[in-house]
């Protein structure tokens, strides 16, 4: 999809985030996210059978939540999922907790919090984002 | 902020290559630590790795760390119940500690002041010895924003768990902070740990209050700070038992029982060591039990230890179950179903593809004896 071409369908608005700007295609959780808890890191695809995302790959996608879960390691491991070229192009969640925001940035992953309206509520899957974390701003097309 | 110690997780499972390459360079370059810094559990207990069946790469990857560390001058405990061994938290001190549990407890229990410092953030807090100045540290963080009336009573420790585990679900927010509330919670020490382990790892909750118990929460006037809830629910008669339930498994045997997800303290130990006294660990089931180092020798000069072994269960030194690359366990063995007392190893492991099954304490040792898992 050429997003230039035309204005966005809509345009989320927050607080600034951290990273480059970043686009592409939007997989979209209702749970929250975990890279210990949740993935199959080798491949970069949902293990946890109960996750609503069960089986999707995050490689090449904005990855949008509602929440970061649990525990320390998803700080490292972005980054090494990064080195190796599965990692998402850019995460969004409405809240975060430290631990995913300090491994965003060591592994260069753009990452924004607390959008209006809530990105979890208004993206689906496969619609294209822009997200400008300078800006505070995604834009949406679909 | 300056901050007295730093609690690093750092194992080989979640660094992989990369985090390991990266360690190296930083001890390299010169790396120090400038403040006190203990180590979380590793993946491997070294001595007993090829016991075990995990491939020889993971003892590998976990020398390449545990050298950085020794260069930069941790105390490598590797443990994550530093709180209860070799750094015990003190009241309104500030710390720069990661894995979970340990900040939850270090917040909660013993009024020190932590957030959820990430591996290589805490890193970063031992080289420094300062951390930005945010969340926790703040007392207007602090104050407690959900009010949890907690009408079931926890009777063992699990149970603690599991109310964690309800609590945490619920509350699924790192900026609120629950306040429970209830007539005759009277927990220990290890029931608090595996409250807080649970509320944090299903609810990524960094702190919480128990009026009554907690130092920052003598009322419930002092723990809310004159603000009014944000949120309020009950925890009703039956909701604990609910959260055994809602753990079910499809087959009746267990591939494993683990005691583990936080390491056991020696009283933890001397529980577990009486309900396997005299009994032999089925030959359809593997059981592990985790420890420190410095609890461990504690077990075994108390004889908790050969007790425990002698059944038939392993005690493993130094590591924590689910850094154990638990997903290349399962491949090389065939492991599915594991049985657990840890509301907070239930919760983990799924993501490694196990099918857990939560249940108290007794109840998983009558799992390892008998080979079935009773309900």
């Amino acid at each position: 999809m050429n997003t230039r071409s035309r204005d966005p369908d809509l345009v989320l608005t927050g607080q600034p985030g951290y990273g480059p700007r970043a686009e592409g295609r939007a997989l979209v959780s209702q749970h929250g996210f975990s890279a210990r808890y949740d993935l199959n890191r080798e491949r970069g695809v949902f293990s946890r059978k109960e996750h609503d995302l069960f089986g999707e790959s995050v490689v090449g996608v904005i990855l949008i939540a509602p929440v970061s879960k649990g525990g320390i390691a998803t700080s490292w491991m972005l980054r090494e999922m990064a080195s190796r070229g599965v990692a998402p192009l850019g995460i969004i969640l409405h809240s975060t907790n430290p631990v995913i925001v300090q491994g965003a940035i060591l592994a260069g992953v753009p990452i924004m919090q607390g959008l209006l309206p809530p990105a979890h509520q208004v993206v689906r899957t496969g619609d294209w984002v822009r997200m400008d974390p300078q800006q505070g701003t995604v834009g949406l097309w679909r | 902020m300056p901050v007295r110690s730093a609690h690093v997780a750092a194992d080989a499972e979640a660094l992989r290559d990369d985090g390991i390459e990266f360690m190296s360079h930083l001890s390299s370059l010169g790396a120090r630590c400038a403040i006190p810094t203990t180590t979380n559990p590793r993946s491997v207990d070294f001595e007993r790795a090829a016991e075990v069946g995990q491939r020889p790469i993971w003892t590998e990857r976990e020398r390449g760390i545990v050298d950085a560390f020794d260069r930069m001058g941790a105390r490598r405990c590797d443990s994550c119940i530093n709180y209860q061994t070799v750094d015990n938290p003190v009241y309104g001190e500030h710390l720069a500690w990661g894995d979970t549990g340990t900040v939850i407890y270090a917040n909660s229990v013993a009024g020190a002041r932590s957030n959820f410092e990430a591996g290589p953030a805490a890193v970063a807090a031992s080289i420094t010895g300062r951390v930005p100045r945010y969340g926790f540290h703040l007392p207007e963080h602090r104050r407690a924003t959900v009010r949890v009336e907690v009408k079931d009573r926890p009777s063992q420790r699990s149970d603690w768990g599991a109310l964690g585990c309800l609590i945490g679900r619920r509350v699924n927010d790192y900026w609120k902070v629950p306040a429970l509330v209830g007539d005759g919670l009277r927990p220990s020490a290890d029931d608090l740990k595996q409250l807080g382990a649970a509320m944090a790892s299903y609810g990524s909750v960094g702190m919480f209050h128990l009026v009554g118990v907690t130092p920052e929460a003598r009322t419930e006037a002092e723990a809310f700070g004159g603000i009014e809830p944000v949120e309020r629910f009950v925890v009703n008669p039956g909701d604990i038992a609910g959260v055994y339930g809602g753990f079910q498994a499809d087959v009746e045997k267990p591939d494993l029982v683990v005691f583990s997800a936080p390491q056991l303290s020696l009283a933890e130990l001397a529980e577990l060591a009486s309900l396997f006294d005299g009994n032999t660990v089925s030959p359809v089931t593997r059981v592990y039990v985790t420890t420190s180092a410095m609890v461990k020798a504690e077990a075994e000069r108390l004889g908790y230890a050969r007790s425990i072994e002698k059944s038939g269960a392993r005690l493993l030194t130094g590591v924590c179950f689910y850094l154990m690359a638990p997903h290349e366990l399962a491949e090389t063995f065939g492991y599915r179903t594991l049985v657990t007392d840890s509301a907070k190893l239930a919760n983990i492991i799924a993501g490694y593809g196990f099918d857990p099954v939560f249940r108290p304490t007794s109840v998983c040792v009558e799992a390892a004896v008998t080979g079935r898992i009773p309900w």
